[in-house]
């Protein structure tokens, strides 16, 4: 299974060396602009492989779905995308992902510039144990917006974003522990929203919700995607099948198909992605 | 053999055997009963030692009260019961003086330490240096004031010409030293507890390691980090044996940190040590000053609880 991958499988380095002279692969045949080109991603952690060769492009402002059975390596690699997964101090990675044609593995480009830039929600909803405005106002603040009439603004603006405007407007100054889980998850897209990034990587958002709250966030997903670019982590078929424009499937840490949303479920190419959907083991 | 013994346990019944059991019951069951009355006992120990003790205060305090106004001993001056002037205020200035430097020195560098150990520390380095910090609090106060007597002061005196032998500066950073660890120790706990989907969150907006410290951890830990503060302060308040050696036994109204001074600890040793008559007025004033003293240590406490209650940020 891993033959073809071991093959180009560059040497290991640390991270935040970025290979050099690579060229930049532009999209041929196609019209659409990519936010992410991901070229021959390996992953270890300590001395376990956790991704193989993963090669991958995902266009701009698609909801671009990434689904596998557990352990498969989905999270790992959404988390590489912003370098989130860099919190465990024994990874280490080869190959080069590419945000915007610039190599996010550069020393040039700062991790926290790739943060603003590439926002994120996790799995179990977690705001801070501050006030909801607080809260959505945190990533400005830290970014320098002082202004109380701007932040304001901002913050009116992503919770109307993130759907949750009319059901905390008149409770802004509360703590936003006090709010369910389903809206805790929507102060969260909230506050990601409130420094405008252009990616929003989801990982598994829905997990921890009801199906009413699942459902809002599924709405709101198909709202965004006009403006930001987003990729969804689903433990979901279905989810993914409802909300994706593509549909990455992963196995065992490698990346087996990667199509659009509607063919990969309706006429998938490779036999594991067909057994995996037709619910045959996962 | 082992034959037989597999046929002996083959119709073995486990409920059989657990009905078996509980018809022994009768004698733990008495036990059980009698645990909790047991260990309320354990508990009521500590109790009651306080209450003995605030008794005890309250009787001899009492009883000097009765031939010194508590009006004069609260706001006298002059504290020098051997020619009969039970004015406290020196002693509490005193107290205060080495407190107030104590708190200057351990809180930033206690609370630095403890940012360093739970937010850029290896787990190797922590493994390290932990340790190492709360050996620093095992160590003997007496040992602490020799240092501060024979090193600190010597040391201190190549910057300030005109320090006294015995002073209040010196005791005081010396005092500051050791409660660092505590503050350290009990902030990092507090902080290692702060749950790690809070960092990754703000990580994600784009924080710095730095900025997810002062503004996410330290704010979330911050009833933890007021608690170890207030401990360690009332543990300066209450430090005996460093101001005995390195700070003198000259009761002075003044906030000169150069100067020797006397604090309300000092003067409980001086007066039981001395040749102190049993039921003189200078026995009971013991008395009174150590009333003085838990009633400094009860606000601190009151204070960290209205603190952390005030500010908590529950997660």
């Amino acid at each position: 299974m891993q033959t073809i991958t071991k093959n180009n499988q560059s040497a290991e380095r640390p991270l935040g060396t970025g290979v050099k002279g690579t060229s930049v692969i532009k999209s041929e045949g196609t019209m659409e602009q990519n936010v992410f080109e991901i070229n021959d991603l390996n992953l270890w952690y300590g001395n376990d492989q956790a991704l193989y060769g993963i090669d991958m492009k995902v266009p701009q402002n698609k909801v671009t779905a990434i689904i596998g059975p557990s352990g498969c390596g989905k999270s790992t690699y959404l988390k590489t995308l912003n370098r989130m997964v860099e919190m465990v101090p024994t990874v280490k990675t080869s190959g080069s992902i590419k945000y915007k044609g610039e190599d996010i593995f550069s020393n040039k480009y700062g991790v926290e510039d790739l943060r603003t830039k590439v926002g994120m929600v996790f799995q179990k909803p977690n705001p801070f144990p501050k006030s909801i405005y607080d809260n959505v106002a945190y990533g400005p603040r830290v970014h320098g917006v002082k202004k109380k009439a701007v932040l304001d603004q901002v913050v009116e603006k992503s919770l109307k974003d993130a759907a949750i405007w009319d059901e905390v407007k008149d409770r802004l100054n509360e703590n936003a522990f006090g709010l369910s889980g389903g809206q805790q998850q929507r102060i969260c897209i909230a506050r990601a929203l409130a420094i405008e990034p252009d990616v929003i990587l989801m990982d598994e958002p829905t997990s921890a919700l009801d199906p009413i709250s699942t459902l809002k966030v599924e709405e709101l997903v198909q709202e965004l995607k006009k403006k930001y670019s987003i990729i969804i982590v689903t433990h979901n078929m279905q989810q993914a099948a409802r909300i994706s424009d593509k549909t990455a499937f992963f196995l065992n840490g490698e990346l087996i198909e990667f199509d659009d949303t509607d063919k990969l479920f309706s006429n998938p190419s490779d036999k594991r992605t067909e057994d995996y959907i037709s619910g045959r083991f996962g | 053999m082992e034959k037989a013994f597999k046929d002996e346990t083959i119709d073995l019944d486990v409920q059989a055997l657990i009905d078996n059991k509980r018809k022994k019951k009768s004698i733990s069951g008495k036990i059980e009963k009698l645990v909790p009355a047991f260990l309320l006992l354990c508990a009521s120990v500590s109790v009651l030692t306080t209450a003995g003790i605030l008794f005890t205060l309250l009787r001899e305090s009492i009883t000097f009260f009765s031939s010194t106004s508590i009006f004069d001993f609260y706001t006298g001056t002059q504290w020098s019961p051997w020619s009969g002037h039970f004015g406290v205020l020196p002693l509490i200035t005193g107290t205060l003086l080495i407190t107030l430097i104590a708190a200057i020195v351990a809180v930033p560098l206690g609370l630095m330490s403890a940012i360093f150990l739970s937010e850029y520390a290896s787990n190797r380095a922590r493994k390290i240096i932990k340790p190492t910090l709360e050996v620093l609090a095992g160590i003997p106060t007496v040992v602490y004031g020799f240092f501060a007597l024979t090193f600190v002061t010597p040391l201190l005196k190549s910057f300030l010409p005109g320090l006294g032998v015995f002073n209040a500066l010196s005791a005081g950073i010396v005092v500051g030293i050791m409660i660092i660890p505590m503050i350290a120790s009990l902030s990092e706990d507090a902080m290692n507890s702060v749950p790690n989907n809070l960092r990754e969150g703000a990580l994600a907006l784009g924080a710095t390691k730095l900025e997810v410290a002062f503004k996410v951890v330290l704010p979330a830990a911050f009833s933890g980090i007021m608690a170890s503060i207030v401990l360690a302060i009332s543990r300066a308040i209450g430090e005996t044996m460093i101001v005995v050696i390195a700070a003198g036994a000259s009761p002075a109204l003044t906030f000169d940190p150069t100067r020797s001074i006397q604090t309300l600890t000092a003067f409980i040793v001086q007066g039981a040590t001395g040749d102190t008559t049993f039921g003189s007025t200078i026995y009971y004033s013991i008395y009174a000053v150590g009333a003085t003293l838990f009633i400094f240590t009860l606000l601190m406490n009151m204070l960290s609880q209205y603190i952390s209650r005030k500010f908590r940020e529950e997660y």
